[in-house]
């Protein structure tokens, strides 16, 4: 295995992608001579992204985690959500961009909505700081948290961020602070809360919005205590090691769910949710529908005690003696 | 003919700097040396220029607690290899090489004492056992620790020097951050006091969880204290740091911390603080 960053894996059946929209606009209405040409196109097409999206390795899915058209948060709430209003602003500094939040209805039903937003092009993500959160970020999460709690709506996190900003202002305004309130506020939160890593779980900044009743991933994101490249710097001293390093971490959704930190998988279309957002949030839109269904009916005590046992239980250790 | 030979001065440089094993140190701050003796005597502190060297968990623990009074819990705790991780060495080979060095099994002694008769739990990061890194034993011990103090209505006194979370146990040392969280929300609503104490360095996992959620919140003076570590921000940002930047005197004119406290003046000030929250 060789460490590239590009998807060069993805290349193969991005060319034949093309070829069939080639084929298409010479053929728009379905009819004309390149049907049969198009229809075993797009077989091939389907096999080889099948053959390809099976075998995988864990830094070809962090690839694929990143991928810049991958849906985001905003593409979420406008496909898996209804009436959508954004609430901005944490009341101590500033509104931050890389966090995005306010209230929707999921199938009908009143939600507080929350997620880290990446930016589409150059200038969007600039302005979205890349998907990395302020402290402003997460104590903006926190008001939005409150008022769910506070009106009794059940909260949706949508986790995608490469970390929390680490730069000078992020520590001016204690990052650290933000993030361990959140994570202490959440424990107790007095509402259902359901989280879902969409694209990059990325350690401290994507855990400050997912102490979550269920935790969920989408098939191809990620979810680990570092990123690949900074563990790769440290631990290798090579940063181009971060092959290697997205193995070791086990960052994948099927090797979260063997260690028992999520509860699903969220399907994704074939090929990535990126070659069809809409499956992918028709997809998304059922498992946060079932995971309500499911927390609606839990007495709030009980599932405060639960959200606890949750996080209690976590972790491998020896104990001689017991 | 060569007049300067090349060995003639390294020779000669290598004398003079060298400084006698065990019987001096040399402070990292204003660089004198000084007999060892005497900075262990000044409870590890540089009697020149006030620096606060980096100090075990077992003797922090020892300087602030009444003598004899400390009882360890879960001292049994072991890690485990639960990723089967490997970078250039392996995990089990780590943790290995740290238990030949250590008594402990890991990066955090806790236990209950006394400090001037008051029962508290306490615990304290050992920075020497891999880089007082958090993973599900360090993540365990704090839990029980706070769940004990909860359960017996004891006030809790934490020192933290810690890296951060520990990459070689993965997503799970990330959770241990929500999970010593979880049980501080509990510790706070049963109104029991929690002092946390940042000692050089605290980072990372560490920071962003427990330790930022004291209380009361005090740091050793020029501790350095932060999320990201500066050679992470210097990369990032590709600027020249701000002077004092990340340190515990940054932190207090930022309003992250209530106060510095010297270490000779720890044990007094913690004394003080818990008769005025808990008395």
């Amino acid at each position: 295995m060789s460490f590239k960053h590009t998807r060069d894996f993805d290349k193969p059946i991005e060319e034949i992608e093309r070829k069939i929209e080639e084929l298409r606009h010479f053929s728009p209405n379905g009819t004309g001579a390149y049907q049969e040409e198009i229809r075993k196109l797009e077989k091939k097409a389907e096999k080889l992204i099948k053959d390809i999206y099976s075998n995988l390795t864990p830094w070809q899915i962090t690839l694929v985690a990143r991928h810049p058209e991958r849906p985001y948060t905003l593409d979420y709430l406008n496909m898996a959500f209804e009436d959508f209003v954004e609430l901005h602003g944490d009341r101590l500094y500033r509104d931050d961009p890389a966090i995005v939040g306010g209230l929707a209805r999921l199938d009908g039903r009143p939600v507080v909505v929350i997620g880290q937003q990446k930016g589409r092009n150059t200038k969007q993500r600039f302005y979205r700081n890349y998907g990395m959160p302020h402290p402003d970020g997460y104590r903006k999460a926190l008001r939005l948290m409150r008022l769910a709690e506070r009106f009794n709506k059940p909260i949706v996190t949508l986790i995608d961020t490469p970390g929390a900003a680490p730069d000078i202002e992020a520590e001016e305004r204690g990052q650290s602070e933000a993030i361990a309130r959140n994570l202490l506020c959440m424990s107790s939160l007095k509402v259902p809360i359901v989280s879902v890593v969409i694209g990059e779980g990325g350690s401290g900044g994507a855990l400050a919005i997912g102490v979550a009743d269920r935790v969920m991933m989408m098939e191809y994101s990620t979810y680990s205590v570092i990123s690949p490249e900074g563990c790769a710097a440290i631990l290798w001293k090579d940063g181009t090691k971060a092959d290697l390093a997205a193995k070791a971490l086990r960052m994948s959704a099927p090797e979260l769910k063997k260690l028992g930190v999520i509860d699903r998988i969220i399907k994704e279309p074939l090929g990535g949710a990126h070659r069809n957002p809409r499956k992918a949030a028709e997809n998304l839109k059922a498992a946060l529908v079932d995971a309500l269904d499911e927390l609606s009916g839990t007495q709030i005590d009980r599932l405060l005690d639960q959200r606890y046992e949750k996080f209690r239980r976590i972790g491998v250790f020896r104990e001689p003696g017991t | 003919m060569v007049w300067f030979k090349k060995d003639f001065f390294s020779k000669r440089e290598k004398k003079t700097l060298k400084v006698p094993q065990g019987l001096w140190v040399k402070c990292n701050h204003c660089n004198e040396i000084i007999y060892k003796k005497e900075v262990e005597r000044n409870l590890d502190v540089c009697p020149k220029c006030n620096y606060h060297f980096r100090i075990s968990s077992r003797r922090r623990i020892e300087t602030v607690l009444d003598e004899g009074s400390f009882v360890e819990y879960d001292g049994a705790l072991e890690p485990q290899d639960a990723l089967d991780f490997k970078d250039l060495k392996r995990y089990k080979d780590r943790l290995r090489e740290a238990h030949k060095k250590h008594a402990s099994k890991d990066a955090f002694v806790s236990g209950q004492g006394l400090i001037d008769g008051r029962k508290v739990m306490i615990g304290a990061f050992e920075f020497s056992f891999m880089g007082g890194s958090m993973g599900s034993v360090v993540g365990e011990k704090i839990t029980r620790l706070v769940e004990h103090a909860s359960a017996e209505r004891t006030p809790l006194v934490i020192f933290t020097s810690s890296g951060g979370a520990r990459m070689q146990e993965g997503i799970l040392s990330l959770m241990q951050m929500a999970k010593t969280a979880a049980a501080i929300a509990r510790l706070n609503e049963k109104g029991i006091p929690y002092i946390s104490v940042l000692t050089d360095p605290t980072t990372g996992g560490v920071t962003a969880s427990f330790a930022m959620l004291g209380d009361v919140i005090v740091a050793e003076p020029r501790a350095l204290i932060g999320f990201a570590g500066p050679r992470v921000i210097q990369e990032t940002i590709r600027q020249k740091l701000p002077e004092g930047f990340q340190r515990a005197e940054y932190l207090l004119e930022h309003g992250m911390i209530d106060m510095i406290v010297e270490r000779k003046m720890m044990k007094s000030t913690l004394s003080l603080l818990l008769s005025l929250l808990a008395g």
